[in-house]
């Protein structure tokens, strides 16, 4: 999902005075209450069946070790000491977070500068052809971005072809099998899905600066570096901590494009939280530890996203 | 303002690169999807004499037809309920503003940011419990579910927006809440549905975990799903691999290149409420 805790409007949260109730009143607003519920309740009722249980037996099954079959048996935290004190899991927990620097700082850099450059010329229809181009990547199934990289990074991939062209093909290998490599590859797969995203968001984000601030700065004698840093950026506050949310939660939480472009590999160079679970849920039989596991991920994520919320929300000039 | 002409010329260069890297892997995957099968093909090389009979044979080993029948059950087994409740429940908090609406939206965000993969392992023993595992159901009834969090939030941020005036000169004409929503508030309400559709379609087509984890039989998942077993079937004939990639993610294309303008404004606005 692209979704995030947001800056959503607010609007009238408190409920207007009522007067006060007679006994009337109070009848005919307890009933409308009642009847305000029925609308309510066939999504909460989804959304408590099939989300808010599954949580809270992802929580209770962390807690015990259990193959799924068998009977579970109580181990209190200590599937957790294991996500913590297992050198393969932290390190899974630690590619996660590397990738966060590709799927979620270089979409966001890149795209800023792209944004910043591409700031007015996209309107007319070379803006619309741009558009369209750079959200592509957004619309086909995450799979599908895997298996067309996967092809290019491979060895007889376009990627080692023109290394070859250039004279560099010492440097050719198989970029998703390469120890080194294979994590920064996977990255690069995911920082290209979300940087039209980001691009996009941003030159919306930047079309409705005021001019006048560029006209000041440059009137002040600023260059461009200048004019960005006091003004493009400061305006472009909220519009980044979308950005971030909605990339850092696609980093942590990754699936898809690693279990089709590596399925982990090589060794655990790859291997993400997301696809760990996956394994020691349906491969290992071991549901506690994945759980645990679960668990640590989903906090890893709000420890993430929480903070760039609340920094970036709200005090837009 | 007016930009500097060395800005301009820049600024194009800078996106036509950009779209060049956007395009490349599809490029590269057509080009491969053209070799002669049983070839071993190298990077981008357009071949000399096309094999655009790939394409045929992928449909075939792919069974296309079927996935596509599967993918469309699924889509409108989620989407229109999704849409529905959860334009009910946006009116309910957002607009007749129920007693415990805080409470219950609170509930409704704590899902927001959460991941799939947090749910997937009870989700299957309850699927099994339902004995729903390997049919559609365990992908469309989970989907609904976790679309809640955003579709709430979405519909009742728009319906927090829209006058209570309204409401209240409804009720004064003597409508019956169901009428108010149906006659006055739905209608009013049709862009951000629009886009929630969008956003809906689109995620349940492409979506992936649930529908490996919880489905076996490739026929019965989504296009995305459907795409990991031909992958698993096919990984080393990467000329038909390539040709099944492009056939599975053709038909997303095609309503995206009809509905790009929509997409493209439901993408952003859902990405900036999300």
């Amino acid at each position: 999902m692209t979704s995030a805790l947001g800056s959503a409007p607010t609007g009238r949260d408190e409920r207007p005075a009522r007067p006060t109730p007679t006994r009337a009143h109070r009848f005919r607003w307890a009933r409308a209450a009642g009847t305000g519920w029925l609308y309510v309740l066939p999504a909460l009722v989804m959304y408590a069946v099939f989300v808010l249980r599954p949580l809270a037996l992802t929580i209770q099954y962390s807690l015990y070790d259990w193959n799924g079959i068998g009977v579970a048996r109580w181990a209190g935290l200590d599937n957790y000491l294991t996500v913590f004190t297992d050198s393969d899991l932290l390190k899974i927990i630690g590619n996660a977070v590397i990738l966060i620097v590709f799927f979620s700082f270089i979409p966001v850099a890149l795209g800023l500068l792209v944004a910043s450059l591409v700031r007015r010329i996209t309107t007319g229809a070379f803006g619309t052809v741009v558009r369209t181009i750079l959200f592509l990547p957004q619309v086909i199934p995450l799979v599908a971005a895997g298996i067309a990289w996967s092809w290019l990074l491979s060895s007889n991939g376009l990627i080692n072809q023109v290394l070859r062209a250039v004279g560099l093909g010492g440097v050719a290998r198989a970029w998703l099998g390469d120890f080194d490599t294979a994590l920064p590859a996977v990255g690069v797969i995911g920082a290209w899905v979300l940087l039209g995203l980001c691009t996009i968001l941003l030159v919306t984000g930047m079309s409705k600066i005021d001019p006048a601030l560029y006209e000041a700065a440059r009137l002040d004698g600023a260059g461009p570096v200048r004019e960005f840093l006091a003004v493009t950026l400061p305006s472009l506050r909220q519009e980044i901590g979308v950005c971030l949310t909605v990339t850092i939660i696609a980093a942590l939480a990754s699936f898809d494009i690693v279990y089709i472009s590596t399925s982990g590999g090589p060794g655990l160079q790859t291997t993400v939280p997301g696809l760990e679970i996956y394994r020691l849920a349906f491969s290992q039989r071991q549901v506690g530890l994945a759980s645990a596991l679960a668990v640590v991920l989903m906090l890893l994520v709000l420890a993430c996203v929480l903070p760039i919320q609340r920094l970036t929300r709200g005090e837009k000039p | 303002m007016n930009l500097s002409r060395r800005e301009q010329v820049t600024g194009r260069v800078f996106l036509i690169v950009l779209i060049l890297v956007t395009l490349l892997p599809f490029v590269s995957m057509l080009s491969a999807a053209l070799q002669p099968r049983g070839t071993v093909p190298t990077g981008l090389s357009w071949p000399s004499d096309p094999q655009w009979g790939n394409f045929a044979d992928a449909f075939t080993a792919a069974n296309m037809g079927a996935l596509l029948r599967s993918s469309l059950l699924i889509v409108l087994g989620v989407v229109p309920v999704s849409v529905l409740i959860a334009t009910m429940a946006g009116f309910g908090l957002g607009q007749l503003r129920v007693p415990g609406a805080r409470l219950v939206f609170g509930l409704f965000l704590l899902g927001l940011t959460l991941p799939f993969e947090a749910v997937v392992t009870p989700l299957y023993y309850q699927m099994q419990d339902l004995g729903l595992l390997n049919t559609r159901w365990a992908i469309i009834l989970p989907l609904i579910g976790l679309y809640m969090p955003f579709a709430v939030f979405w519909m009742r941020a728009h319906f927090t927006n829209v006058p209570v005036e309204l409401s209240e000169a409804a009720r004064v004409d003597g409508s019956s809440t169901w009428q108010l929503f149906w006659r006055v508030q739905v209608p009013l309400a049709r862009p951000a549905i629009a886009s929630l559709t969008i956003l809906m379609f689109l995620w349940t087509w492409n979506q992936f975990l649930l529908a490996i984890v919880l489905v076996d039989d490739a026929t019965k998942r989504t296009m995305a799903g459907a795409l990991g077993a031909f992958q698993g079937q096919w990984g080393t004939d990467l000329v038909l691999l390539c040709a099944g990639s492009l056939l599975i993610l053709t038909p997303t294309l095609i309503v995206f290149l009809i509905f790009q303008r929509q997409f493209i404004k439901a993408l952003i606005q859902g990405s900036v409420k999300g």
